[in-house]
């Protein structure tokens, strides 16, 4: 188990766990809003075809929480 | 009409504002042509003084009329700004801009010199190490697509979606088209074909395809790039007779979000692939000019083909050959600026009006 | 260096095809855009290493192109290789419905995804809903992950062209069978003639409306069902993004081999589910004849058992299409494409400005246009304008940076 942390709190993720995953486990079930209709996204096709998931890691804008493996003391905002 | 791009539903509504009807054959549909694979930039900022900055200053008026009259294409006047990387180069684009200004005519170009000190003011993302620019408060922008598809539609015109093969010539005068679908009469016809408009071989033209690439970066909630945003360079690039590859960063977002990057000429054929070296030169100006774009992701791209003629005018009016058919084509890279002037050309030529803009310019008669 | 063969994929079909070339001699790289090889069935379960063959993970191959003697594979570095084999498998296909795009509502893959690869429990309480026969092992897995499946709704009624189909491959129909008895054991409805019409919820599902449908899918006779999570599937769409590139020929959603799963152009090779989606045990196949390609004859056995397996997924795909009628499931406001949040009255509003086909529909009022690029509303907006869904050609087959971009503008930039 790792422990990174979204928006702050911290978060558990199994090793070779995505962000996406780690999260939706958790019960954080959307991370991001959308541009026009301000409509909560998380998860959708869970590989990489969507882009519903995207987030920030480490400061690195729209990456794709599902096709991004967590790892401890990432830094994950929506 | 032949053609349903930019310039055949300006050309269809301007008619039927004159009340004439029209019906446009177009073998792909609204916008299928070069005005679904370019941007929409309205710009008087690149011309020279001349007879096409004439037709563009002209057009802007016309732009915004047709915004309050019909609009839904995203309409904005959001100026532009050239930037100049060197001292020398804002030197050159000063006396440009000097020129531009001394042009004489109702409506004259506005354009003010920035310095480098300002640049943020106008573009807060811009890199550092800018000479300054110059702003031209008169460029403007639309949803080129939209607007053929709205005007077409408010023109009432009939489409009929397939191909004309040739002119229906009956002894020194055109009666109309054969198409796919059967033979059209008119009792006149319209040659707005874009860049395939040179090749009906009773009154062929020299107009041919000069190949542009656009990338297509990812949405933003707020797109960092203000106004239309280019390089010097980009005014040269226009100009040139070159026939190799030329490219200038040309930078603008859109109301959905994307930042647009441009520009690149190419003189290649009809050939539309993909050319990625092409596409990572215009990421490196862009980047080069908005490093803030680094590390934000394209997910588009696509070419499309310029129609341009010889002296780089667009071709409109009357052909030398045909009676009854008119040409209004040829526009290069400024198809969509420039659609409603020559729109309103082409209506006076065809109603026995008087032009706003000299149409003798842009006779197609000047290449025999 | 430059590889005899590389090969964009290390799903069933590519992995085959990397180990069968390299024991053949060949020098094999084999990209992945995941950190473990796998594809979608084997997911991670694969051995890292395979003898003689360069495995390149995190590899995001986001464009391949032609060079004087081979192909050239960008992804974050750029591979050379003379021969090119693409095996990037699919997505799942999805019909928008009212609420679709709230959180909790994933695909039937994504859900199977979330279980074997990641090993997490998509929801407590869950409803399966769509097509075709993946949906049985998806609600199996859930079971078994301990999720209570509530129901499971093939929209879909029973022919005798599945049954047909079954008989094809006993070995499909033993499977079928042993989830079907899974099913009755924990006691979870399998409905057929039945959809999940429309979810609810505010910020996350709270509940769906399941519909009794016509054969043709218009729905009747609704109910709610709570639920917190709802995995939808209506088949899957092949990626053949990269092979598009090359111009290599299509016919409907997938790309055209020949028995040797060569394409139409010189040189590509393509095999899995890009080739039609037929399941993982052909993908394995064909990654195999694949490689006979390059060298020697291929086996009659493996010819004769492509052969099989393609009958039975062509009888799979008549016996499990996706009927018009799920276009009354729409209300004018339900988001089609949901990057571009374009709704069924936008893309109406496109189609009377005079859009006849999803490409001007696209121009017009931008459903595909965003960050997916269509994978997800391609076909429904193909659909809504009568037209057959198509490939669309995407010069990036994933997004990347202007920066990373930028590294490509000279010829030699290998
Ligand atoms: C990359 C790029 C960027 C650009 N940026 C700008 C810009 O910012 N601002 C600007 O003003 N301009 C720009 N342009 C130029 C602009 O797009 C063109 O000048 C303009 O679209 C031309 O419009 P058109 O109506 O003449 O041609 P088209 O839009 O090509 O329309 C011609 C139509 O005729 C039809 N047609 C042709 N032959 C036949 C036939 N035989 N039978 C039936 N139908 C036929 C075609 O299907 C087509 O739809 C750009 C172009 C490119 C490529
Ligand atoms: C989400 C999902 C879940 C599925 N689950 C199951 C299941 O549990 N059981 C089952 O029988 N079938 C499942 N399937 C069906 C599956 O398609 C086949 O079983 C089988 O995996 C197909 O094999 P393949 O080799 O053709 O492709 P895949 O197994 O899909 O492998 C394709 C590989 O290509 C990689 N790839 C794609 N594009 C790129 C790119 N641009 N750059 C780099 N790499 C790329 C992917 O990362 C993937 O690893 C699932 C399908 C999906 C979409
Ligand atoms: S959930 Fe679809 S891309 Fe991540």
């Amino acid at each position: 188990m790792i422990e990174f942390r979204f928006e702050g709190r911290p978060v558990a993720a199994e090793d070779g766990q995505s962000i996406g995953a780690a999260l939706h486990a958790a019960g954080i079930r959307s991370w991001r809003t959308t541009r026009i209709g301000g409509r909560p996204r998380g998860l959708f096709c869970a590989i990489g075809a969507c882009f519903d998931c995207l987030l920030t890691v480490n400061g690195t804008p729209d990456q794709r929480a599902c096709q991004t493996v967590a790892r401890a003391g990432d830094e994950v905002t929506g | 009409m032949i053609g349903a791009g930019i310039v055949g539903a300006s050309c269809a509504y301007a008619l039927m504002r004159a009340g004439v009807r029209a019906t446009v054959v177009d073998r792909g549909g609204v916008a299928s042509g070069t005005t679904g694979a370019g941007e929409g930039n309205i710009l008087v900022s690149d011309k020279e003084p001349g007879p096409e900055l004439e037709l563009a200053l002209r057009s802007g008026e016309l732009w915004r009329e047709l915004d309050e009259e019909c609009g839904g294409f995203e309409w904005e006047p959001k100026g532009g700004l050239v930037v100049a990387e060197t001292p020398e180069v804002l030197d050159a684009l000063t006396a440009f801009a000097e020129n531009q200004r001394r042009h004489p005519g109702p409506a004259g170009v506005v354009a003010s010199v920035v310095p480098a000190t300002s640049l943020r003011d106008f573009e807060p993302h811009l890199a550092d190490g800018l000479a300054g620019g110059v702003h031209y408060p008169q460029d403007a922008q639309v949803q080129p697509m939209l607007a053929a598809a709205r005007l077409l539609k408010a023109s009432g015109a009939r489409l009929v979606r397939t191909a004309v093969e040739r002119f229906l010539v009956a002894g020194d005068r055109v009666a109309g088209v054969r198409t796919g679908q059967g033979d059209l009469y008119a009792d006149a016809v319209v040659n707005a074909a874009g860049t395939w408009a040179g090749s009906f071989p009773q009154a062929p033209l020299p107009i041919r395809p000069r190949k542009g690439f656009i990338l297509v970066t990812q949405p933003f909630a707020v797109p960092p790039v203000r106004h239309k945003v280019y390089t010097a360079a980009y005014v040269t690039n226009v100009a040139s007779d070159a026939e190799g590859l030329e490219t200038s960063g040309v930078i603008e977002s859109t109301r959905a979000g994307t930042v647009l990057i441009g520009a690149s000429r190419q003189r290649v054929g009809y050939d539309t692939a993909i050319d990625y070296r092409v596409l990572a030169k215009l990421a490196r100006q862009a980047v080069a000019l908005f490093p803030v774009l680094a590390d934000r992701q394209v997910m588009r791209a696509y070419a499309g083909l310029r129609p341009y003629s010889p002296d780089h005018l667009p071709v409109i009016g009357p052909d030398h050959r045909l009676r009854n058919l008119f040409h209004a084509c040829g526009h290069e890279g400024a198809g969509i600026g420039l659609a409603p002037a020559t729109a309103e050309m082409i209506t006076a030529q065809i109603t026995g009006g008087s032009p706003r803009v000299d149409p003798a310019p842009f006779a197609p008669g000047r290449f025999a | 260096m430059s590889y005899d063969l590389a090969v964009v994929g290390a799903g069933p079909a590519g992995l085959t095809a990397a180990r069968v070339a390299a024991r053949r001699g060949l020098r094999v790289a084999l990209l992945d855009a995941y950190a473990t090889p796998g594809g979608q069935f084997l997911r991670g379960t694969a051995p890292p290493r395979l003898t003689g063959v360069d495995v390149m993970l995190g590899q995001r191959v986001w464009a391949v192109e032609k060079s004087s003697d081979g192909f050239r594979v960008h992804a974050s570095t750029t591979t050379t290789a003379t021969t090119l084999l693409v095996a990037t498998g699919a997505h799942d296909k999805v019909v928008p419905f009212p609420g679709w795009d709230l959180p909790g509502v994933l695909t039937a893959g994504g859900a199977q995804a979330l279980v074997k690869g990641e090993r997490i429990r998509p929801g407590e309480e869950m409803v399966v809903a769509g097509t075709g026969p993946f949906l049985l092992p998806v609600a199996v897995t859930l079971l078994d992950a301990g999720v209570r499946v509530k129901e499971v709704l093939e929209a879909n009624r029973p022919s005798p062209r599945m049954a047909a189909a079954l008989a094809l491959v006993p070995s499909k129909a033993r499977e079928a069978l042993g989830y079907a008895s899974r099913l009755a054991a924990a006691r979870v409805p399998y409905r057929t003639g039945h959809a999940v019409v429309a979810a609810h919820g505010e910020d996350s599902v709270e509940g769906v409306t399941v519909a009794r449908l016509t054969p043709g899918w218009r729905p009747y006779a609704w109910r709610t069902v709570d639920c917190d999570t709802v995995a939808v599937g209506y088949g899957f769409t092949p990626q053949v993004d990269l092979l598009l590139q090359l111009g290599c020929a299509v016919a409907g959603d997938h790309v055209v081999t020949d028995d040797r799963q060569r394409t139409s152009v010189e040189g590509v090779l393509a095999a899995g589910e890009v080739t039609g989606v037929a399941g993982a045990p052909s993908a394995v196949v064909e990654g195999a004849l694949a490689v006979h390609s390059l060298v020697g004859e291929p086996p009659p056995r493996l010819l004769a058992e492509k052969a099989r397996l393609r009958r039975f997924a062509r009888a799979l795909d008549l016996s499990y299409p996706v009927r018009d009628g799920w276009r009354d499931w729409l209300t004018p406001g339900t988001v089609v494409c949901r990057c571009e949040e374009v709704t069924l009255r936008a893309i109406d509003e496109a189609r009377d400005l005079g859009a006849h086909d999803p490409r001007t529909v696209k121009l017009l009022a931008r459903p595909g246009m965003g960050w997916c690029q269509g994978r997800m509303c391609g076909h429904a907006v193909a659909a809504l304008t009568g037209h057959e869904p198509a490939p669309q050609k995407r010069p990036f087959a994933q997004p990347i940076t202007l920066a990373d971009l930028t590294l490509h503008d000279r010829e030699d930039n290998a």
